[in-house]
């Protein structure tokens, strides 16, 4: 029997750990991958406050070793569901375990784009991380997807490697940072794909192009490309807590400041719950809140 | 069982000429799913009674070979089976799936 059993070992889930034991609770994080979360894919964090600069992974390393010297117990175990009761349960890959309180902190992953072997190609030219990946395609013509920060940086940095970088995106204007658009539109290398979306993937073991389709004139171009990076944004993955949960259209799970979900002692922290801002450190800032809120409920 | 550093020049001997499947892990120091991958890895071999190899490229270091295989996302671990891949995973896996891949050619 745990106090608190924490879904997922990203930073909000971690930090929960760390308040938890922090508060004397027994607490059991259950993790479908590794520790860490999305940070890990983070080369360099300069936004964390007190921290000037780290690598995503040292920075998970670090949260995960403080969590583990306070005592923390960490299963690598897919979570296949929860139930409510006098005793809360989560039946996992592994087993069942029992607690008084859960903590959801399943974080978010890179939405794909859903397009016809998209999977395939991962690992022969399509990718969701351009700082893990990009130096492969050296002085070749590349492809970003997206409008936001990501897809900007994205592009930006694969700027200096490639020939070539094509920045699709279906709107007219950017989500992301204004200044990271006026850098792109200096570079001679960098051309802006608009109001188009990417329709097909050309290619058979190894990614040769993609298929764009104008959205007004639905006109269609192929783009030579021998890389296409993926930068649509996240999307949650919490379909398994949905019969006791309640979840927004999106899929996240709906929760307040708080972390409270509709569930009595069931907390939701981090990228997986409704929120406008999803960073570093409000994803730490729900691992707390949702810890205390837990130990405050058990008593 | 000990992992092997293999570079261009070991390659051949070691891994294309190996009489046992060998499992490689394509990796570099700047790729965090990379360094969360690698000690799975190491598992893997520390835990291994035989009939398999394990062994490491930094691609940094041995672009050619990441060049040959057409590595274009790290973490990559390919198995070679009589000088050949048999198997390919991209990105972090757990455990249970590394064993996976490297049973699968056995």
């Amino acid at each position: 029997m745990y106090d608190i059993i924490i879904i997922g070992a990203g930073t909000a889930g971690l930090s929960a750990a760390i308040y938890g034991l922090r508060a004397g609770k027994k607490v059991l994080v259950l993790e479908q991958l590794s520790y860490g979360g999305q940070i890990i894919n983070t080369p360099e964090i300069e936004n964390y406050p007190g921290i000037k600069n780290i690598s995503g992974f040292d920075f998970a390393t670090g949260l995960y070793e403080q969590a583990a010297a306070l005592g923390a117990e960490v299963k690598y175990e897919q979570v296949t569901g929860i139930a409510d009761g006098a005793e809360k349960t989560v039946t996992t890959s592994g087993g069942t375990y029992n607690c008084k309180a859960i903590i959801i902190a399943t974080g978010a992953k890179n939405r794909p784009l859903g397009l016809e072997r998209e999977t395939e190609l991962v690992g022969g030219g399509v990718s969701y991380c351009a700082t893990c990946d990009g130096a492969f395609y050296k002085k070749r013509p590349v492809a970003v997807n997206g409008g936001g920060n990501t897809a900007l940086e994205d592009a930006l940095f694969l700027s200096n490697y490639c020939s070539k970088v094509y920045l699709i995106h279906r709107r007219d204007a950017f989500r992301g940072e204004v200044k990271q658009v006026e850098q792109l539109k200096a570079k001679e290398n960098v051309e802006f794909v608009l109001n188009a979306t990417v329709t097909a993937l050309l290619g058979r073991e190894q990614l040769e192009g993609v298929e764009v389709t104008d959205k007004i004139s639905g006109e269609k171009r192929t783009l030579q490309v021998d890389g296409l990076f993926i930068a649509i944004g996240q999307m949650p993955e919490n379909a398994v807590f949905a019969p006791l949960i309640k979840l927004d259209a999106a899929g996240y799970v709906e929760a307040g400041e708080d972390c409270r979900t509709n569930v009595e002692g069931i907390y939701a922290a981090g990228d997986c719950r409704t929120k406008t801002v999803r960073q570093l450190t409000t994803a730490a800032a729900d691992g707390a809140v949702a810890a205390l809120a837990a130990c405050a409920y058990i008593g | 069982m000990e992992v092997m550093t293999i570079t261009s020049e070991n390659f051949e001997k070691e891994v294309l000429q190996s009489a046992e499947p060998v499992l490689i892990d394509f990796w570099a120091s700047w790729c965090g799913p990379c360094r969360m991958l690698s000690p799975i890895v190491d598992q893997v071999a520390a835990e291994a009674t035989g009939g398999f190899k394990v062994g490491k490229v930094n691609v940094d270091e041995e672009g050619e070979l990441a060049e040959q295989f057409n590595i274009m996302n790290i973490p990559c671990l390919l198995v070679f089976k009589d000088g050949k891949v048999a198997n390919k995973s991209v990105g972090m896996i757990p455990k249970p799936q590394v064993e996976q891949l490297v049973k699968s050619a056995m």
